[in-house]
C-alpha cells in the first residue's frame, strides 16, 4: 500500500519549547476511545490548548495566530511515554509535516515515520537557534531536506544534517510500506517458522 | 566473544537480516486490546489480508473498562463501542478473547506471564508501551504502535533495529520497607526520564536476583520510564517456578525442554555492553516522585530540588512542573495531606501486591480525607484475594477492592482522580493529567501509598514498620 510522500519542506514554524513532551499532552488518553485513524488533530495538546470549558487558552502557541506552519519545534525528549500513536496522528492532522527537537523518545520516532511525519533530531545548539531565531521574528522560515539530510534556517542560512535510518528515508521518499516489504520475505518467514 | 542475553534472544529470532534494513524479528505472542488495535484491524481489512498467526495472537480488554459492576452492559457509549469493536474484531479474525466477564481478563501485562504464556527467551509485543514488563521472564517484550501492531498481525514478524545493550546492576541488601518498586524509581531518578533511550536494558545484581517474578515484573515494567526499548532479567529458579504448571505453560516432555533452553539464557561473563551502570541497595530509601515525568523522584524524606540547580534551559520546565504539582523550591513531601490513593496498574496490581498492602493494614484503617481505590491487575488475582479473604481486610480497613482493568493508571473510564486533587498511586506515569485533568499524581510504592492512606499523608513506611507493633492507627 502506498504511503504518504516527503522529500522536502520550507515554512514557518510552531515553537514549543517545553522539555519531555509526553504523549499525555499532546493527546490524553481520554480521547483515545475512537477507533479510526481521523480527527486527532482537534484534541491535539487538549489541556494545554482548552480551559476545562473548553474555551481556548490564549497564552499556548497553538492560540497564538502569529504562529503557524508545518514545523513543529519542540524540547528534548519529545513523545516519551505511552506508545499510543494516536500522539503521530494527531501531529499530522493537525497539519504538521515534521517534528524537530533536540532529542526523541524511541516510540514516539517510530511512530512518525510509520505516518510520513518526520521526526527532525538536531543538537542542542541549533535547536537553540531555531528557538532564538523565532523569538527574533515569528514568521522565521525553516527548511528540511530529507533527501539530502540537512536542516537549514533559511534568514541565516545556518544550517546542520540530520540522521535517519535509510529504510525508512526510502519508505518515505518513496511512499513505500513496511507490511509490503515484510510479505514480500514471507517464505522466508514460513521458512523459520518450521525451523523452529 | 561472548554474547549478551538480549542478543542470544534476538538472534534466535531473526527472520531475515539485511545490510541498511532493519531485521525482520519474529515475534512469539502478539497482545492486543481495545485502543490500540482498532485501526489495525481496519489497515488488514483495506488489504484484504488476514491475521497471519492467529493462534500467537492473545488479546483482552483492560484500558477502557469500569472497575465496577464489569457484569453489566459498559455505560459511557464510546467506550462501549470500543469494547465492542474488539468482540467483534477478534471473532472475525479468528483471534482468542479473554473479554469482560471471562476468567482470563485482566490488564495485558499481568495475565500474559499469569497464564503462562509469557516465558523465559521468547518475543512478545503490544500495542502498549508497559510490554517492557515482560522482560522479566528473561524474554524481549516491549510496547509497539498501531502500525506495527497491523504489521505484527499481517507477518507474525517486526521490522526492528536492534539497540545498544545496558546492564544497569544493583546490589546489596534493601532497607526495610524498600521493594521493587522503590529501586526502579531510584535508578530512573538517577538517570531521569530519557537516560535509558535506544538501549536494551538487562537489570542484574544479588539485589534483582533476591527479587520475586512480582518485583522483577515491576522493574521491568518500567523501563519504558527511562525511555529504554525494553528491560529483561535473566530467568533463573525462581522464573522456572513461577511459570511451571501455569494454563499455558509446556507440560511434560515439553517443559523439561524448554527448562533447558532457559537455563541457556544469560549474559556470558565475557559479554560486552555498550553501558555499565551500578547501585547500591543500601541507598535505596523509599522513593516518591515530586514531578510530572518519572525521573522527578526522591527519597521519601529529601526535599523537592531548588530550580537554581537546574541548567538554564531546564528551568523554565522544572518550574511549569512545580507549579502544575502545587510545590516550591526545597519543599518537603513528607506530611503533605493527600486525597486519594490508588493500588494498582500493570506496575503493582499482581496478587503480591495485594498480600503485602492487606498484611500491612490489616487491623487498621484509612484517614478520612483520603479516597483508596484497590484494583485489582486480573480476575485470577481478584479471585484469588477473595480466596485468601484479602478483600475484607481491605473492606474494613475502607480499602474497596474492585474489579480488574487499568483504571486510574491512566484515566480512560471513570476512575480519574479530580483536578487539584493529590493522588499517591502505585502507577507508572505522573505526567500531567495523566490521571484525570489537573490530577497531582505521587508516585510510590504499594507500601508506600497504603501508609500513606493511612495516616492521611505522604508517610515514610519505615517510620511504621519501626514501631511496627505500636499502634499509629489514625
Amino acid at each position: 500500500m502506498a504511503t504518504k510522500i516527503f522529500k522536502h519542506i520550507q515554512t514557518s514554524v510552531v515553537p514549543l519549547p517545553i522539555e519531555n513532551i509526553d504523549t499525555d499532552q499532546i493527546i490524553p488518553a481520554r480521547f483515545l476511545k475512537a477507533t479510526t485513524r481521523e480527527g486527532f488533530g482537534n484534541n491535539l495538546f487538549r489541556d494545554w490548548r482548552f480551559d476545562e470549558n473548553n474555551a481556548p487558552k490564549e497564552d499556548f502557541v497553538l492560540n497564538n495566530p502569529n504562529f503557524s506552519g508545518k514545523i513543529l519545534v519542540a524540547g528534548k525528549n519529545f513523545g516519551c511515554g505511552s506508545s499510543r500513536e494516536h500522539a503521530a496522528w494527531a501531529i499530522a492532522d493537525y497539519g504538521f509535516d515534521a517534528v524537530v527537537s533536540s532529542f526523541f523518545a524511541d516510540i514516539f520516532k517510530g511512530n512518525a515515520l510509520n505516518n510520513g511525519l518526520l521526526p527532525v533530531q538536531v543538537s542542542d545548539d541549533f535547536l537553540k537557534k531555531i528557538f532564538d531565531a523565532v523569538d527574533a521574528d515569528q514568521h522565521t522560515v525553516v527548511e528540511i531536506d530529507l533527501v539530502d539530510q540537512f536542516i537549514k534556517i533559511v534568514a541565516t542560512g545556518e544550517q546542520e544534517t540530520f540522521e535517519v535510518n535509510p529504510y525508512k528515508k526510502a519508505c518515505m521518499t518513496n511512499g513505500y510500506d513496511d507490511i509490503d516489504y515484510i510479505l514480500s520475505k514471507k517464505e522466508l518467514i514460513e521458512e523459520f517458522e518450521e525451523a523452529k | 566473544m561472548g554474547q549478551t542475553l538480549f542478543d542470544k534472544i534476538w538472534d534466535a529470532h531473526v527472520v531475515s537480516s539485511n545490510e541498511g534494513f532493519p531485521d525482520i524479528l519474529y515475534i512469539d505472542t502478539h497482545f492486543i486490546h481495545e485502543v490500540t488495535s482498532p485501526q489495525a484491524f481496519d489497515g488488514l481489512r483495506t488489504r484484504g489480508l488476514p491475521v497471519f498467526r492467529p493462534k500467537q495472537t492473545v488479546a483482552t480488554a483492560d484500558h477502557n473498562v469500569p472497575t465496577i459492576d464489569q457484569h453489566l452492559p459498559i455505560k459511557e457509549e464510546l467506550s462501549r463501542y470500543q469494547v465492542d469493536m474488539l468482540t467483534k474484531n477478534c471473532a472475525e479474525f479468528g483471534i482468542e478473547l479473554y473479554g469482560l466477564g471471562h476468567p482470563f481478563q485482566g490488564i495485558v501485562h499481568v495475565i500474559g506471564p499469569e497464564l503462562g504464556i509469557t516465558r523465559p527467551g521468547g518475543t512478545y509485543v503490544c500495542g502498549d508501551s508497559h510490554t517492557s514488563t515482560h522482560g522479566a521472564f528473561g524474554a524481549i517484550a516491549f510496547g509497539i504502535g498501531t502500525s506495527q501492531v497491523e504489521q505484527v498481525m499481517a507477518t507474525q514478524c517486526l521490522l526492528q533495529s536492534r539497540p545498544k545493550r545496558m546492564k544497569i546492576e544493583v546490589n546489596g541488601t534493601l532497607q526495610n520497607g524498600v521493594g521493587a518498586k522503590d529501586i526502579i524509581l531510584y535508578i530512573i531518578s538517577k538517570i531521569s526520564a530519557a537516560g535509558g533511550t535506544g538501549y536494551a536494558v538487562e537489570y542484574a545484581g544479588d539485589t534483582i536476583r533476591a527479587l520475586s517474578m512480582e518485583g522483577r515484573m515491576t522493574i521491568c515494567n518500567m523501563s519504558i520510564e527511562m525511555g529504554a526499548r525494553c528491560g529483561l532479567i535473566a530467568p533463573d529458579q525462581t522464573t522456572i517456578e513461577y511459570v511451571k504448571g501455569r494454563e499455558f505453560a509446556p507440560k511434560g516432555e515439553e517443559w523439561d525442554k524448554a527448562v533447558a533452553y532457559w537455563k541457556t539464557l544469560y549474559s556470558d561473563a565475557d559479554a560486552q555492553f555498550d553501558e555499565v551502570l551500578s547501585f547500591k541497595a543500601e541507598d535505596i530509601e523509599p522513593m516518591i516522585t515530586y514531578g510530572t515525568n518519572p525521573g522527578m523522584g526522591i527519597g521519601v524524606t529529601q526535599h523537592v530540588p531548588e530550580t537554581a540547580s537546574f541548567e538554564t534551559k531546564e528551568q523554565g520546565s522544572y518550574k511549569k512542573a512545580l507549579d502544575y504539582m502545587g510545590l516550591h523550591d526545597d519543599e518537603q513531601l513528607l506530611g503533605k495531606p493527600i486525597d486519594y490513593v490508588f493500588i494498582g496498574s500493570c506496575t503493582n496490581s499482581r496478587i503480591e501486591d495485594l498480600r503485602q498492602v492487606a498484611e500491612f493494614v490489616k487491623g487498621k484503617h484509612k484517614a478520612d480525607n483520603v479516597t483508596v481505590w484497590v484494583v485489582p491487575g486480573s480476575k485470577q488475582v481478584q479471585e484469588q484475594a477473595i480466596r485468601e479473604g484479602l478483600d475484607k481486610i481491605f473492606d474494613e480497613a475502607g480499602f474497596p477492592l474492585r474489579e480488574p482493568g487499568c483504571s486510574a493508571c491512566l484515566g480512560m473510564n471513570e476512575d480519574k482522580i479530580p483536578a487539584g486533587k493529590y493522588c499517591v498511586s502505585t502507577s507508572n506515569r505522573n505526567f500531567e493529567g495523566r490521571q484525570g485533568p489537573n490530577s497531582r499524581t505521587f508516585l510510590a510504592s504499594p507500601l508506600t501509598a497504603a501508609a500513606s492512606a493511612i495516616t492521611g499523608r505522604v508517610t515514610d513506611i519505615r517510620e511504621f514498620l519501626k514501631s511496627s507493633e505500636s499502634e499509629l492507627v489514625s
